[in-house]
């Protein structure tokens, strides 16, 4: 097992964020990871909302697993593939077929949640490109909205999947 | 769903195109989908430091002593500030400057502000905010709304907050019939998801620019220049991105400390709360005990309602004073009722302070006033929906405080079409296992799942009221043909920087529409975006600066290119004449030329009311009903809430896709206030200030919203013919779902939110504590009313 | 790294270790990352039970092989936080973390789960649920000792989990009851979760389940109709509180009703259809 670089009590590592090495210094041990990619990474698309993994408004994609960032050591990601809201978003001004559909739907108010929603989103059409309603709802249900009282999200997770019909 | 369907009907389906009753998409929405909308937490500049404040953990006591050179000792620690450290007035507050910036010598609430700390790193703020040592003389604090009136004062302003009566008619006229009931609601908290945050830049001219979330910039402006002892003009405020507000965001947060951490310190200071501070941070829902005594004739016609209310709010006033006028004034109902003695009191206790949220008082009484119609419909052996048709409001019908309404109120229509609502298919046999009460614990038994169905209307004022001049503030601006909108309105996620540009598309012909910073500087107020007011009022001022830019253009090109005035149109960015012989691209006409108008939108004013509670207070009435549907556990008590239908009193769909954001989000709320979201205090203490333990609706809790019609009937007096349409949502809905559960359970079900143990228990045959049971509220004391 | 460190404190999936840090409560100063050890991660069967990795997550729990095997703990592992919390959470950080309301326990208690835990210096130990768990938050883990895995034997009778919640998604447990029926060994088991300290082995009201069985019918004895004294005995073996969640008369009201419909619900058997999960 690796053990992290220190200087005194400060830790420096690189992570791979989003398919690029992303190197981390003089970061203290206690730092999440939510904390590391927005603070030290500038990638500030994840939200903070509870810091607890109750709202899933920091959501991100570790090996495959949608987690919640803020419940996870920054330093123990070393060797994972990190995927944010940024790696699912298309290069200049583009989106994509799920960020369409949550504009085309209205499913953006306040916008707080909906980098984590898509995120969230996004994991489930990848392992199920058809889901249920309630398929949908038991996906999401770790991904708190206050706004929209989440009409539109299904509406516009159903227009996106319609968007992969065979 | 039908939803869209419906709202197709109302507007138009053609979601590529851009005006008035069109979806229009959000100007906002692409960097909100791209991670890269910079809400107030996303901030940074260069040099920063982090703010932390340290907040009282009692909710009474007295400060000897605040130590801070513990703080000091921590390497990194650039600024400490207590009481002492304020410039200009050491308190602050939306009505009356009652709530001090620090606790200097006494502290009223668990969570009341004592210092604030700026250091190098967040955590070693917190860490020094923690090393300052506060000597409290804890005290007793006085929790008990009740006790209140008669306690030692807490405040030198004294424990009584607002009292609000009204005498209409005659005290001993009362009906043959006679329901009386004592209600009680919660402690609910808006819970927006983007904790508050801000950054404070100090500025070379020793003023400071303010980056912040918030519902009103100027009166934010206000408060800070006094406390600071700053001309207004050194304090700017600039708007960052609001993560969501429902009222919370009305009274400063952390504005003030933060402002002078900077100018202190001599850089910029960034503070965001952690969700257990924001649960300390801002006012909350008033909690409300309620006596009604409704009575009516054999027909069900209401001769009479008496209601004490009492509300508790907290340690300091916030808008407790507009929450007991509203509570009051809409304290029957939607519901004629030629005689009504109503008091409502808000009093001060040493709980978290409350104040405004999302329905603002009317949602309180609505609890009470919807389950004493449907303990009246039982009494008198009349359908429920029907005895409300028999009562309600029209147009030219006089409202307890003696205001006629003169504009729109469909409310029969409201209550006749969301009644007719067809249920929805399935019951509990049917339905997916996971649909179930108890969801994926697996706990139900379909054989004693009940499902029930309960019905609610309810109503409030849209704007101001009572005298308030409110206005807002609108700058267009047309420079080589294109246009620029500036407010100082703020967005708060609910689509009112989509409907300004809908407007200036409407008015100037033109598809793009750039929107100016949203700013104190060099822009007069909008106006708080709260009270449903948002359309109305800006919406407003942009209309009307749109329309008088749009009149000096076209006067300017018939002069310009000697044309006739008269039939010159602007579309499709193009200048036209009605024969077809004008046709200029809007650029070209308008080459070189810069039009510019600022216009202020007022309604038209309100009065105060009387000693007798009378007067034309309001501006204008939104009415919706709701008819929910349940599941019910009755063993176990847990509620799955199936199906809200609703019909709402619209004036004028302007976006139907964001109107429907509205409807669906206020009903989340208030499920949420129906069956699960409740401070829960212990001696002033919050018990559950997280996501963990102050629960929302999650994606698998919230139902299907059917919105069977929207009643578009255009108010007038709104310059777009629209209601404002945020509030009406979260007012009778909770009601509604609350009435269902009592349907499937037959229990009486007095508080909100209902827990599992006021269902199970009560129906197992031993009550559990503090289910239903009348509490000691203000029953009718006679020397109190005539 | 215990040896280099043996103040290194213990992070599995973090869903309770960081949230004390968020929180600032817990500042660690060196961290052992268990999700990198490799021998805790996944599950293994072994001679007619299935060792369960203490790094084994709610979402591996209910994979289909393994919730062929351990029924009754996919039904608890679904009613785990959200989906993001069960791709992190394990049944190590569960046992570890010890609260009184964790997901796993109560039938973990059921199934007489036994706990091996490993120290540092190369010794490992074997307990039990009760003996693992001291207390609300406690274990009898010594420094430098973690837990290695879980074992339960497999395709153990029928098994129940109901847990009730004050909403349907990321929601401590207010109460739970996992019942498991054992017809080869004429035994029934029940565990209470959220309703004591640790979680709590009804035996009353499991001696009084067995006699009223007909083990050869497979089938509740005569009677059967009215369970009021066995729920009367589950009720009585709760020890549970008030707390801001709940109180604990609806607590011990809840794990009689829970532990009654969970009884029954094992003599359903394939007539009650088990909805298709979703990943």
């Amino acid at each position: 097992m690796e053990q992290l670089s220190t200087e005194g009590s400060l830790l420096s590592y690189t992570l791979r964020v989003n398919g690029r090495d992303r190197p981390v210094s003089d970061a203290l041990i206690e730092e999440n990871l939510l904390y590391v990619l927005r603070e030290r990474l500038g990638l500030r698309g994840s939200k903070n909302a509870c810091e607890q993994g109750e709202c899933g408004a920091c959501s991100v994609i570790l090996d495959g697993r949608l987690e919640c960032a803020c419940t996870v050591l920054a330093a123990s990601a070393v060797g994972r593939e990190v995927v944010t809201v940024e790696g699912l978003t298309p290069d200049g001004d583009g989106l994509s077929d799920l960020q369409e559909a949550f504009l085309a739907e209205g499913a953006v108010q306040c916008g707080f949640c909906t980098p984590g929603l898509v995120v969230s989103v996004h994991d489930l059409l990848s392992r199920n490109p058809h889901p249920t309603e309630l398929e949908i709802r038991e996906a999401i249900s770790g991904n708190l909205c206050r706004c929209t009282g989440y009409g539109r999200i299904l509406a516009a997770v159903k227009v996106a999947e319609e968007m992969h019909q065979p | 769903m039908t939803t869209l369907d419906t709202l197709a009907e109302a507007g138009t389906t053609d979601r590529t195109a851009q005006g008035l009753g069109t979806s229009a998409r959000r100007p906002d929405g692409r960097p909100k989908v791209r991670g890269q909308f910079a809400f107030s937490s996303d901030l940074e500049a260069k040099d920063m430091l982090w703010g932390q404040l340290l907040r009282s953990p009692h909710p009474s006591a007295t400060i000897r002593h605040i130590d801070v050179s513990g703080a000091w000792r921590i390497p990194g620690v650039v600024s400490v500030l207590t009481a002492d450290d304020v410039p200009g007035r050491s308190s602050y507050g939306l009505d009356y400057p009652d709530q001090p910036v620090f606790a200097s010598d006494v502290a009223r609430y668990a969570g009341e502000p004592v210092a604030a700390v700026a250091a190098d790193h967040p955590v070693t703020a917190r860490r020094a905010a923690e090393a300052i040592v506060v000597d409290y003389e804890v005290r007793e604090p006085l929790t008990d709304s009740e006790a209140a009136l008669t306690a030692e004062p807490i405040h030198p302003l004294g424990n009584e907050l607002y009292r609000q009566t009204i005498r209409r008619g005659d005290p001993a006229a009362t009906g043959v019939v006679s329901v009386e009931g004592h209600y009680e609601t919660g402690m609910q908290d808006q819970a927006f998801m983007g904790p508050e945050s801000g950054l404070a830049v100090p500025a070379a001219d020793g003023g400071v620019d303010l980056y912040i979330a918030t519902q009103w910039l100027h009166v934010d402006q206000d408060q800070i220049a006094a406390c600071l002892g700053l001309p207004l003009d050194l304090v700017r405020v600039h708007l960052a991105g609001v993560g969501g507000a429902f009222g919370a965001r009305e009274d400063l947060s952390m504005q003030v400390q933060l402002c002078l951490l900077a100018l202190r310190s001599g850089r910029p200071v960034k503070i965001v709360y952690s969700r257990e501070e924001s649960f300390h941070g801002h006012v909350h829902r008033h909690p409300a005990r309620m006596w009604y005594r409704h009575t009516a004739d054999a027909t069900g016609r209401l001769v009479s309602v008496e209601a004490r209310i009492l509300f508790d709010g907290g340690a300091y006033l916030s808008s407790s004073t507009a929450v007991t006028l509203n509570a009051a004034c809409f304290a029957n109902g939607p519901y004629k009722v030629p005689n009504a003695f109503v008091d409502c009191t808000a009093v001060r206790t040493n709980n978290p302070p409350c104040g405004a949220m999302r329905g603002f008082g009317a949602v309180q009484v609505c609890f009470a006033h919807e389950a004493q119609m449907d303990k009246l419909a039982a009494a008198l052996s009349i359908d429920p929906v029907e005895l409300r048709l028999l009562n309600a409001y029209a147009p030219g019908d006089e409202l307890i405080i003696g205001q006629v309404l003169t504009g729109t109120a469909p409310v029969a229509e409201v209550i006749r079409a969301c009644a007719a609502a067809p249920l929805p298919p399935g019951s509990p046999d049917t339905v997916p296992e996971l649909a179930l009460p108890g969801g994926a614990g697996r706990t139900a038994e379909r054989r004693r799942v009940r499902r029930g169905v309960g019905f609610a209307v309810g109503f409030k004022n849209l704007m101001f009221s009572a005298g308030f001049d409110d206005y807002s503030t609108a700058r267009c601006r047309l420079e080589d043909g294109q246009v620029t909108i500036t407010t100082a309105a703020v967005e708060v996620g609910q689509g009112l920087v989509t409907l300004i540009q809908q407007i200036a598309r409407d008015v100037l012909g033109v598809d793009e529409v750039a929107l100016g910073e949203a700013a104190t500087v060099g822009i007069g107020s909008a106006g708080s975006t709260s009270a449903s007011r948002q359309s109305w009022m800006t919406g407003g001022a942009v209309d009307s600066a749109c329309r008088t830019v749009r009149e000096r253009l076209l006067s300017s090109i018939a002069q310009r290119f000697e044309v006739p005035r008269a039939g010159l149109e602007l579309a499709s960015g193009r200048v036209v004449s009605a024969d077809g012989s004008f046709n200029v691209s809007l650029s070209e006409a308008a080459a070189g030329e810069v039009l510019e108008e600022t216009a202020v939108f007022r309604h038209p004013g309100t009065a105060e009311l009387d000693e007798n509670g009378q007067g034309d207070a309001h501006v204008s009435f939104a009415f919706a009903a709701h008819r929910a549907v349940v599941d019910v556990d009755l063993d176990l008590g847990l509620v799955k809430v199936v199906e809200v239908a609703t019909v709402q009193d619209v004036g004028r769909v302007l976006n139907p896709v964001q109107l429907l954001g509205q409807l669906e989000g206020g009903i989340s709320q208030g499920v949420g206030f129906a069956v699960m979201e409740e401070i829960v205090l212990d001696k002033g203490k919050v018990r559950n200030p997280s996501f963990t333990d102050y629960i929302i609706p999650t994606a698998l809790d919230m139902p299907p919203v059917r919105v069977e019609a929207l009643i578009e009937q255009p108010e007038p007096g709104s310059p777009l013919g629209a209601k404002g349409a945020g509030e009406p949502p979260s007012i009778s809905s909770t009601a509604a779902v609350v009435a269902a559960i009592r349907n499937a359970t037959g229990l009486e079900l007095a508080r909100t939110p209902v827990r599992p143990q006021d269902i199970a228990l009560a129906l197992a045959g031993q009550p559990s504590e503090g289910a239903g049971e009348a509490p000691a509220t203000p029953s009718p004391a006679k020397e109190a009313m005539p | 790294m215990l040896e280099r460190s043996p103040e290194a404190e213990l992070l599995a999936g973090g869903t309770d270790f960081m949230v004390e840090v968020n929180a600032g409560l817990r500042r660690p100063s060196a961290v052992l990352c268990l999700g990198r050890i490799p021998e805790i991660a996944g599950w293994r069967r072994e001679d007619g039970h299935v060792v369960l990795g203490a790094g084994l997550t709610y979402t591996e729990m209910m994979e289909p092989e393994l919730a062929g095997l351990v029924p009754g703990l996919a039904r608890a592992a679904r009613t785990v936080g959200s989906p993001q919390i069960r791709n992190a959470g394990t049944v190590g950080g569960n046992l570890g973390t010890a609260s009184p309301a964790g997901d796993s326990l109560p039938l973990l208690a059921a199934l007489e789960a036994t706990v091996v835990v490993g120290h540092l210096a190369g010794t490992r130990r074997t307990l039990s649920l009760s003996q693992l768990l001291t207390g609300p938050k406690r274990t009898s883990l010594e420094p430098g000792e973690i837990i290695l895995e879980v074992r339960v034997p497999a395709n153990f009778g029928t098994q129940e989990f109901l847990k009730v919640g004050t909403r349907n998604a990321m929601v401590i447990a207010v109460a739970s009851v996992a019942v498991v029926v054992d017809w080869v060994g004429h035994g029934v088991r029940i565990a209470l979760g959220s309703a004591g300290p640790v979680v709590i082995r009804a035996t009353d009201a499991e001696e009084l389940a067995e006699s009223r069985i007909d083990w050869e019918e497979r089938r509740l004895a005569a009677g059967e109709d009215d369970l009021s004294d066995f729920v009367d005995l589950v009720r009585a073996a709760a020890r549970p509180i008030d707390d801001h969640r709940s109180t604990a008369q609806y607590r011990r009201h809840a794990v009689g009703v829970c532990a009654e419909r969970a009884l029954r619900r094992a003599f359903q058997g394939d007539d009650r259809k088990e909805e298709p999960w979703s990943s």
